[in-house]
């Protein structure tokens, strides 16, 4: 399967990532490179195997539903590029 | 200036020397300093120097060691990879997106090694979020590795590798999501361990892919890493995938006996893809290991070629997720006056990743998009399970798995950048290991030309001490591990 040039315009698009027209050609290459190498999975057959997400098959720990640590929220406010009274600033959305 | 024989020093030779008061924990953290000060111009390896925070941790642990208070690390500088967050220190993950984030927080790495008294001299560079090979991906340019610095040090944690090798640090941190410990270690001819998936926390390090990523020591001998690992290892609850293990003093474990320790050499790790010198040496590592007791097995690990293919369907599509966070809204870089909140992600993340930060975002996005979910993300999933049980059922008949780390030695500086497929074959003998979540490190086996040599060694999960101990084992046979780069003949 070798993917488009409107292919990867497309993904990038869904990963809010743009890329100029001038490096389409040699962005999509490389691309269809990594794909060909990935495509290599379709030779091994699979049936029935469960997937797996975790390589030891853990599953999530629960904690009880406490508050803790401290409230940290103006050192990690502090790493916003921009904000005022405790929000982010953002351009204006709406009209 | 400190003598440099005291700056190759391990870590136990270093305790003593501090114990018995023959030097302080500032003296030498002055001389790890001017190391770096003369070195890093050459090498890059360093993006952060913490000098008075250092000089200040350095006394602070020299009057624990004078109250007869501390362990081993206390007063023990270090180097750490600019992957964990490090309150109030700049971490930028080797990119343009962090170049000024400075975390409010301590990864538990930073934090457990902070609390045993390690004091921290700076920050490595490293490949961008960690995607690389070469440390070419780097924002910060790349890191020249020590042995001949026309030649890349191997990544994604090469700075950490290249600044070890040179001598700015004794010990030094390192994360592997695909083999970014083991290859840089092999490359530049030190010791490093990925320990097993969930026995070191990942809490505060910047994620990758979240299913494989591991931190793990790198140091100059298997030793030394051990005493870290201990330091580091065991349940954090702010890391769901932490594992609640018991985690033994690794460096008492170290017996240095491997008789009858059975060794399984995988076929598919010995094939044409390898070097035939890089082979002949790693042969003569295996062949001083079975002279000490061990027992060499041939072994087959059948899907082991498809391990890359895996790996660069897995890894992507979860370094996607992870990193869409970067929206140039909460922290990281923003571009300049946006048009609209779409222009603001869009050329907050075009211009803040680099190019194979982006590839993979890409392909990540592709993997996981509706019509090829099934296709590319979960078949990739159904792959690792049956890779991870070839490694089940090699473990049934040997107690470890031994290979080469890396398929050659050092390459130049952009031999592999322009088809990331080459570059990505770089880490064949490594990426099986993270996606079976097993513990594996690197240690030296000689020379090719000049240029290290690592052989790898693969554990049951949980079981890193018996690969650490293999290790101990060929570095009390051998002095591969003490071979140091003539780099101050460079600066000269």
């Amino acid at each position: 399967m070798s993917i488009s040039q409107e292919d990867v315009e497309k993904v990038a698009l869904l990963a809010r990532l743009s890329i100029a027209q001038t490096d389409l050609p040699e962005v999509t290459e490389r691309f269809g490179r990594v794909l060909q190498l990935v495509n290599e999975l379709n030779t091994i057959d699979t049936e029935g195997v469960a997937p797996m997400s975790n390589p030891h098959d853990m599953v999530q720990r629960l904690r009880p539903d406490v508050v803790t640590g401290s409230d940290e929220r103006e050192a990690l406010m502090s790493c916003a590029p921009a904000q005022d009274q405790g929000y982010f600033l953002v351009p204006k959305v709406i009209d | 200036m400190i003598d440099s024989a005291l700056l190759n020093a391990s870590v136990s030779e270093l305790h003593q020397l501090l114990t018995t008061r023959q030097v302080s924990s500032a003296e030498l953290t002055k001389g790890y300093l001017e190391r770096i000060d003369l070195l890093n111009g050459k090498l890059n390896a360093v993006v952060t120097v913490c000098a008075e925070q250092a000089i200040e941790d350095a006394s602070r642990a020299d009057e624990r060691r004078t109250r007869g208070e501390g362990n081993i690390l206390t007063g023990i500088p270090l180097l750490h990879k600019d992957i964990f967050c490090t309150q109030g220190v700049t971490t930028t993950c080797g990119s343009r997106m962090l170049e000024h984030f400075v975390p409010a927080y301590d990864a538990t790495v930073v934090a457990r090694l902070k609390a045993a008294g390690v004091v921290m001299l700076g920050k490595c560079n490293m490949d961008e979020f960690a995607m690389g090979s070469s440390n070419e991906t780097s924002f910060f340019g790349a890191v020249k590795n020590p042995w001949d610095t026309n030649c890349v040090p191997g990544g994604s944690s090469g700075g950490s590798a290249a600044a070890l090798a040179a001598g700015m640090a004794p010990l030094v941190t390192g994360t592997d999501t695909g083999g970014s410990i083991r290859q840089p270690a092999s490359l530049c001819g030190v010791t490093g361990l990925k320990p097993t998936y969930g026995r070191v926390s990942r809490l505060g390090i910047i994620a990758f892919a979240s299913s494989l990523d591991q931190a793990g020591p790198m140091a100059r001998s298997a030793a030394d890493c051990a005493h870290m690992l201990t330091a580091i290892s065991g349940l954090d609850t702010g890391d769901s995938t932490s594992a609640d293990r018991a985690v033994p003093d690794f460096f008492s474990e170290l017996t240095g006996d491997i008789s009858g320790l059975r060794i399984g050499m995988p076929r598919e790790y010995f094939n044409d893809d390898l070097d035939s010198e890089v082979r002949a040496q790693v042969m003569s590592a295996l062949t001083e290991l079975e002279k000490a007791g061990a027992q060499l097995v041939d072994i087959d690990l059948p899907h082991s070629h498809y391990a890359i293919a895996t790996y660069y369907v897995l890894a992507p599509a979860e370094a996607s997720a992870n990193l869409a966070r970067y929206d140039g809204v909460r922290f990281g870089y923003r571009c300049a006056d946006p048009a609209d909140l779409e222009d603001l992600y869009f050329r907050s993340r075009s211009e803040g990743f680099g190019e194979e930060v982006q590839r993979r975002i890409l392909v990540g996005t592709y993997a996981l998009s509706a019509g090829f979910y099934d296709a590319y993300f979960n078949k990739a999933q159904q792959v690792r399970r049956v890779i991870s049980d070839d490694f089940r059922s090699a473990f049934q008949s040997v107690d470890i798995i031994a290979g080469p780390s890396a398929p050659g030695v050092a390459f130049p500086f952009g031999a592999k950048q322009q088809d990331p497929v080459a570059m990505y074959m770089e880490d064949i003998y490594t990426l099986a290991v993270n996606l079976a979540g097993l513990p594996g490190l690197s240690t030296p086996a000689g020379l090719v030309n000049g240029m290290p040599v690592g052989l790898q060694l693969i554990g049951k999960p949980f079981d890193e001490s018996t690969i650490l101990n293999a290790a101990h084992r060929l570095q009390l046979d051998t002095d591969w591990h003490r071979a140091r780069p003539a780099i101050e003949d460079h600066v000269a």
